[in-house]
């Protein structure tokens, strides 16, 4: 913590950036963003178990982009977002400052998004254990118990969107859902709307996920959206060898292709 | 009407809850699922959630649900069939409702019987009575208090229980519809003695003052630096218009099928960008901060200048659930105090 | 007694699959009549979600048939397709629904026998399976 606030200070005392995005005190036990810009505000910044929001979500905001130059405070799975958003052309080397945070909570500096890439590349993501259990448990059971399983989960579902609008790769400034020429996904809660647009959300998140599970934690009624991005991002490893956020120029599992491409069920 | 003072035994819900609903009216009461709380139809108190400060969603979808069928229309030949909508609503008791959500019926009913009588929500509203429960905890989100409320308030209920000591209800007939209630099992309510209610209810101070809010909001409109910085870190998503009991936008959608199709009224929220997009491509709120300060400028000001009822009930779910940790209370306290 | 007939939609390419259906059509070859076809002009172009609509229509099974790998029009349309349906066809198991109603096929426009025994199968397979009332149900729910 005091190495960050250091850093935090030179970095805003030098003006190398105008805002550091990092995690402060929020209400109850939990962390919440803070946009540090006076160097004497460093202190705010925490770093502890608390803090586990993905704050890339924040980079492509026009609000945050107004305020300058960041520097932003990255745990492993922000890092990866950093990458996987560098593979896309939304953020580019220079544009910012990334201020690494080791899993043993250590500051790391990267001069560069090379440096990420090759930091990542020796990380090991793993699901949480609770994460992996119920996948077991889905795995386990027929489909027509997993149908009644994931119905009964959407039918809380309200269209919140809270779910998009924490994930760092839902960017576009007009989501599918908001196009009504034609209204390909139900705007209506009801079981079907819900449905589809749980799928169309895994669907166009599927090989650029980067399982921070921010879409589950957000969701304000307990549906496990993160587990699609989970199962997803695992049957893409699985059959093209791609995963999401782990190069500066990562291939997008859904738009490149090999003659390889090994499936089962096309007669 | 006066406000009757009733007891009612802790082991009576059982043939309370029996009674109603032979009466062919359903409960709706707040359920555990997993970590959350939702209103859900049930038939007996042991369904009930045991020992919680708030539920997770409202129950307002029990007279402005989610999702709701306007009307549906058919094409028969090259005639075009309207069937309006079945206004027979089966008559509901909502079970364990707090009283800040009580309040927030006169909040959804103030928009709804504003300039256009909404017959849907005022035919669901009619049928729908209400047993309140008083707090007896509080968590640092609820701000009933300071919004004109409290954990004891027996505005929007018909019958309001509040648990004293020995785990009975001192239950207080609110209104004609309560006493209707009672009416259903007049034996299971006993005359009350002289339990002291103040003594059961949480104690939640005022966390500030709603006339100093209300007063400098107005010349706040333009202060966008305020807005910018209260709202950065916001990054929205509509939950918190969602989950609010006295939020009430909410958008028509027409479903078309090949041979006919319905309109559906469903929730919608100023969080989103969509909200105020005109066809144009102009809008009026294209950032945040300008959406942020319409939440509160809406249900701060807004609301009680037209309507004469304060927009927000300090239920503070908003702020429980929010992804961003946002919390509505602390916004507001700042703008409360600011020029102190 | 009236038998079920399964509605079954094919979402099929312009170049190779609705050539050979029409190969079968010239050759004179019967085959089952439940299929209504939709053409595009790739597999390429078929978004996931059309499946999904399909379904929303009251459709109890369907077929999504282009170019064999390397033959396609667009060169490489069907590559596209075949990423996507892997990963489609998983989510879709993943969520329960059942994908013993979705069939992949390569057909060629000299094909018009495979064709026919394709519709065929389907048709028999989705007869046994029944209607997709399950999917139908979904479509009155969650609404008050």
């Amino acid at each position: 913590m005091e190495e960050l606030r250091k850093k935090a200070r030179e970095l805003l005392e030098s003006q190398a950036v105008k805002v550091i995005i990092g995690y402060g005190k929020g209400s109850s036990d939990q962390a919440r963003t803070v946009f540090i810009r006076k160097p004497e505000a460093v202190d705010k910044l925490i770093q502890d178990e608390s803090c586990v929001q993905n704050l890339a979500v924040y980079l492509l905001k026009p609000e945050v982009k107004a305020l300058g130059k960041p520097a932003i405070v990255a745990k492993p799975a922000v890092l990866r977002t950093i990458l996987q958003l560098a593979s896309e052309n939304q953020i580019k080397d220079g544009e910012l400052v990334v201020l690494g945070i080791s899993p043993d909570n250590k500051l790391i500096e990267f001069p560069d998004l090379k440096a990420v890439e090759d930091y990542v590349s020796g990380l090991s993501f793993e699901y949480s254990d609770a994460d992996k259990a119920l996948l077991e448990k889905l795995e386990k059971m027929d489909r027509a118990e997993r149908f009644k399983f994931w119905q009964e989960q959407f039918s809380k579902c309200i269209k919140c969107y809270a779910c998009r609008a924490s994930c760092p790769l839902c960017y576009c400034s007009r989501c599918v859902v908001e196009c009504n020429q034609p209204q390909w996904i139900p705007v209506a809660p009801h079981q079907v709307g819900n449905l589809e647009w749980h799928i169309v959300r895994a669907m166009h998140l599927a090989g650029r996920c980067v399982n921070c599970g921010d879409c589950g934690r957000a969701c304000p009624v307990g549906i496990p959206v993160h587990l699609l991005g989970e199962k997803l991002a695992e049957e893409i490893f699985k059959s093209f060898g791609l995963k999401s956020g782990t190069k500066v120029q990562g291939e997008y599992a859904l738009g490149s292709w090999k003659l390889e491409d090994k499936e089962d069920f096309i007669r | 009407m006066e406000i009757e003072r009733k007891l009612l035994k802790k082991g009576s819900l059982g043939k309370l809850f029996e009674k109603i609903t032979a009466s062919g009216r359903r409960i709706l009461a707040p359920v555990q699922d997993g970590e959350n709380i939702f209103f859900k139809e049930v038939c007996s108190p042991e369904e009930v959630a045991k020992d919680y400060i708030q539920t997770t969603l409202s129950a307002k979808s029990a007279v402005f649900p989610a999702c709701e069928k306007l009307f549906e229309y058919k094409f028969e030949g090259r005639e075009v069939k309207i069937e309006d909508r079945d206004l027979n609503f089966k008559p509901t008791v909502i079970f364990g409702l707090r009283p800040c959500d009580a309040r927030s019926f006169s909040a959804l009913n103030a928009v709804f019987s504003w300039d256009y009588q909404d017959e849907l929500f005022k035919k669901r509203l009619e049928r729908t009575a209400v047993i309140g429960l008083s707090c007896g905890k509080a968590d640092e989100y609820c701000f009933c208090t300071s919004v004109g409320g409290g954990p004891g308030d027996s505005q929007g209920s018909d019958i309001l229980l509040t648990q004293i000591g020995s785990g009975d209800y001192l239950a207080e007939v609110i209104t004609e519809k309560g006493k209707e209630l009672v009416a259903i099992s007049p034996e299971l309510f006993e005359p009350a003695g002289d339990q002291d209610k103040e003594k059961y209810l949480a104690k939640l101070p005022k966390q500030f003052e709603l006339k100093a809010l209300s007063e400098k909001l107005p010349g706040l409109f333009n202060n966008t630096e305020l807005w910018i910085e209260q709202s950065l870190r916001c990054l929205g998503c509509g939950a918190c218009a969602f989950v609010c009991p006295a939020c009430v936008c909410f958008d028509i959608q027409d479903e078309a099928k090949r041979d006919g199709g319905v309109r559906l009224r469903c929730w919608d929220s100023c969080g989103f960008s969509l909200f105020t997009l005109h066809t144009s491509g102009h809008n009026p709120r294209e950032v945040q901060n300008q959406r942020w300060r319409q939440r509160v400028m809406h249900k701060f000001s807004y609301f009680n200048d037209r309507l004469g009822v304060i927009g927000c009930v300090g239920c503070g779910r908003c702020s429980r659930i929010c992804p961003a940790d946002m919390n509505l209370l602390e916004h507001l306290k700042a703008i409360a105090e600011a020029g102190k | 007694m009236s038998e079920f007939e399964p509605k079954i939609v094919a979402f099929v390419c312009n170049w190779c699959t609705y050539a050979g259906a029409d190969l079968t059509g010239t050759s004179r070859i019967k085959y089952a009549p439940n299929v209504r076809m939709i053409r595009l002009p790739c597999t390429g172009r078929i978004d996931f979600m059309l499946l999904l609509k399909a379904f929303d229509q009251g459709a109890d099974g369907i077929i999504v048939s282009g170019c064999h790998p390397n033959d396609c029009h667009y060169t490489a349309g069907n590559f596209h397709a075949r990423r996507r349906w892997i990963v489609f066809r998983s989510l879709l198991d993943f969520l329960g629904i059942d994908t013993r109603r979705v069939y992949f096929a390569w057909v060629s426009a000299a094909e018009g026998a495979k064709w026919a025994e394709l519709v065929n199968l389907v048709a028999e397979e989705i007869q046994k399976l029944g209607p997709y009332d399950e999917y139908k149900n979904l479509m009155s729910r969650g609404i008050e």
